[in-house]
């Protein structure tokens, strides 16, 4: 099979994974080196699909060939999709010639299961040794692990990796043992423990002083189907919060489950639930940069996140009594609850505020959504006298921001 | 009216120099004209001024400002605002610089709209930058001897091109390579980086031996069930397009994208064609391997 066309089926069958991060590791350049790439801070995206994801990363397959049988992925033995296998060298050298034209950060890869765990991760582990010491490769490398495989393979993975993951795939285990017979979420947290302490044993210096032996520098991510189960928005987000929390996961994705060629009968098809997908994004980003706790993120009675508005809104909507909010006053764990004001936009109303008072033209200089903002606030020159009573609020909020509109996270 | 001339587009350092000239004289910002390079003088060049670099003779009245110690981070931010194609640049620095003297906490007050004119420059450039690195695509060339030599044509909005530098010399360090773009260009050889005027697009190769692969793989990765079009634009705005060897095929991607999900959804389930051996993790060895799934 020529090598174009491996590349269709393996991209293809990769693309199902949301991670495309190239941020977090460390930095490092090649001027003191023999080869190429250089990486660290915030990461690039090298160019964007009509699906308007990042393209970031080579994301590939080493192989779709797969002995189990998820009934959600396009891979799983029972699907009749075309196959393919890269071997090494190929998978090194579409990732330097990517690299050198300055289309790619560098590689992530992961693999269908091949005769057992340990012999995939074997050849995944493999393509990330020669790149990086064949030649010297010092780009970008994400590793999909395979909760499985040995310890020393685990290990040897950290080494030439920035970043590792494992994917829960479902938000619960009960999900998983239905739709990922083969899969053991018991066996996938054990492993991101591991992977856990490795990590921080990777930042500690050791008692000698000595540096510890490098792993995985990016940290590691996870991903959830959200859409294949009945699992409600609180159940997921009580996951991330955990996985969060017990794992320090640097990432949780979120992946709208989506239709695929071949789809197994089990699965129902339709289009994927993107507008759940960005809110549950909206709510991930309230529990990691704006103080909030999993459990007051859901509103509903229904366990699920409002589609309607996002979920600072709603949550605001349901405290009514805690606004309006003093901007030249109220504390920062408040301000970031004000609907409309970002994180950025906090700092800004912090930073100024000890300066002078914060007041009305200053709003609107700073370019927020003032028709989301002004109903929750309170400056020296407006007050929202009842704006915040009215029964249509909801609906005047709304047209706010149309829930088409993605990818702004700022805005909260 | 004074006339200040500085050497380039991105001269902070004249731009210092003529600043603290200016301030420690106490002229105003509006009585202040900056240009860049040798134009033609105005009707107002009463008393044109040089911009001596930071080496220049004008030590004196330097020295009556030294007292006066502008933020760091006011510095920095001014180095990265000089490189805006924004004409009124100069003279927004040298205003903001101007308050600073009265109002030490100005750029605190995010809010003022010098300030926020400030914040708005440095992020455009920043942008700039970012999509500098992330968006120039080398074309690889076979020079005489043998070795290959990689050439990118690129048009940034701002003037960022020496800004650039650093990354592209630590990541391609080992390669030769040149980026090409309409004001300046820079080539790098293995160990020294040089400059040279503005190029054409026409100056660097059209083709490359490696994008039909990456047209490929832009295709295969793209999920036609997923369409967001203005996400996609938001991030990588068309001004970028015609400089990318990918672009072309987004208008076919997003044409067929929903009939392609569409089919998708009404293709019946189909029978595995293959025998499935139910897989046993336990057993390690003699599992169904790649053989037998044809
Ligand atoms: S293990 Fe499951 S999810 Fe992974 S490739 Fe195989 S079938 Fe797909």
């Amino acid at each position: 099979m020529e090598l174009k066309q491996k590349l269709e089926i393996l991209a293809d069958a990769a693309k199902y994974d949301a991670s495309c991060a190239s941020s977090g590791t460390d930095k490092r350049t090649s001027r003191d080196g023999k080869g190429i790439g250089s990486s660290g801070g915030m990461g690039i995206c090298h160019s964007y699909a009509p699906d308007g994801r990042c393209i970031s990363l080579l994301k590939i397959l080493l192989t779709n060939f797969c002995v189990y049988d998820c009934v959600y992925c396009v891979n799983r033995v029972s699907s009749n999709v075309p196959r393919a296998r890269f071997s090494v060298e190929e998978v090194v050298n579409l990732t330097l010639s990517f690299y050198r034209r300055n289309y790619i950060e560098g590689l992530f890869l992961s693999s269908g299961i091949i005769r057992n765990p340990d012999y995939t991760m074997e050849q995944v582990v493999e393509v990330a040794r020669v790149l990086r010491e064949e030649h010297d490769f010092r780009g970008y490398i994400h590793l999909k692990t395979i909760p499985d495989a040995s310890p020393e393979l685990m290990a040897r993975a950290g080494l030439y990796a920035d970043r590792l993951s494992i994917n829960v795939e479902l938000p619960t285990i009960a999900s998983l043992q239905s739709l990922a017979p083969e899969k053991d979420g018991q066996a996938i947290r054990r492993s991101m423990g591991q992977l856990k302490s490795k990590i921080d044993e990777s930042k500690d210096k050791t008692l000698s002083g000595k540096k510890p032996r490098r792993f995985a520098p990016g940290g590691q991510s996870t991903q959830m189907i959200v859409g294949a189960d009945t699992t409600d928005d609180r159940a997921i987000l009580d996951t991330s919060a955990n996985l969060y929390g017990d794992y320090r996961l640097r990432r949780v994705y979120y992946s709208a489950f989506s239709p695929i060629p071949d789809a197994s009968k089990v699965l129902p098809l339709k289009a994927p639930p993107l507008v759940r997908e960005h809110r549950l994004y909206q709510a991930d980003w309230l529990l990691r940069f704006y103080g909030f706790d999993a459990d007051e993120i859901v509103t509903g009675t229904d366990g699920m996140l409002d589609l309607d508005v996002d979920p600072k809104t709603a949550w605001a909507l349901q405290h009514r009594e805690q606004f309006p909010v003093d901007l030249n006053r109220a504390p920062k764990a408040m301000l970031l609850r004000v609907p409309g004001l970002g994180v950025t936009s906090v700092a800004r109303i912090l930073s100024s505020r000890k300066v002078r008072a914060v007041r009305y033209d200053d709003l609107v200089r700073m370019r927020v959504s003032l028709k989301k903002v002004l109903p929750f606030v309170v400056l020296p020159d407006y007050h929202p006298g009842h704006r915040l009573d009215a029964p249509n609020l909801k609906q005047h909020l709304q047209q706010a921001v149309p829930p088409q509109q993605f990818g702004l996270f700022e805005s909260l | 009216m004074h006339i200040v001339r500085l050497a380039t587009e991105t001269d902070f350092e004249g731009w210092r120099t003529a600043a603290r000239q200016l301030l420690s004289q106490r002229v105003p910002p509006e009585q202040v004209e900056w240009r860049v390079g040798e134009e033609s003088l105005s009707l107002f060049d009463s008393e044109p001024m040089l911009a001596q670099s930071a080496s220049g003779q004008a030590r004196d009245p330097v020295q009556a400002v030294t007292e006066f110690k502008v933020p760091r981070e006011f510095v920095e931010l001014c180095r990265k605002a000089i490189l805006h194609s924004d004409p009124a640049r100069f003279a927004l620095l040298y205003r903001l610089l101007w308050r600073l003297k009265e109002l030490p906490k100005l750029l605190h007050i995010a809010f003022d709209p010098d300030v926020a004119r400030l914040h708005s420059l440095v992020k455009a450039v920043r942008r700039d930058l970012h999509k500098m690195k992330a968006f120039v695509r080398f074309r690889e060339i076979e020079m005489e001897n043998g070795e290959s030599e990689f050439i990118a044509w690129f048009e940034p909005s701002h003037h960022i091109v020496e800004a650039s530098a650093p990354f592209f010399t630590g990541r391609f360090t080992n390669m030769r390579w040149s980026i090409l773009t309409p004001e300046r260009c820079m080539h790098w050889d293995g160990k020294t980086l040089t400059f040279s005027p503005g190029a054409s697009k026409a100056d660097a190769p059209r083709e490359d031996s490696g994008e039909e692969l990456w047209r490929a793989y832009y295709r295969s990765i793209f999920n036609p069930a997923r369409l967001k079009v203005s996400a996609m634009q938001s991030q990588m705005p068309k001004k970028y397009w015609r400089n990318l060897p990918e672009a072309p095929l987004i208008a076919e991607l997003i044409a067929s994208a929903t009939q392609r999900m569409d089919t998708m959804i009404a293709a019946e389930p189909t029978q595995p064609r293959r025998k499935i051996v139910k897989y046993v993790a336990k057993k390690a060895d003699g599992m169904p391997s790649e053989q037998n799934m044809d």
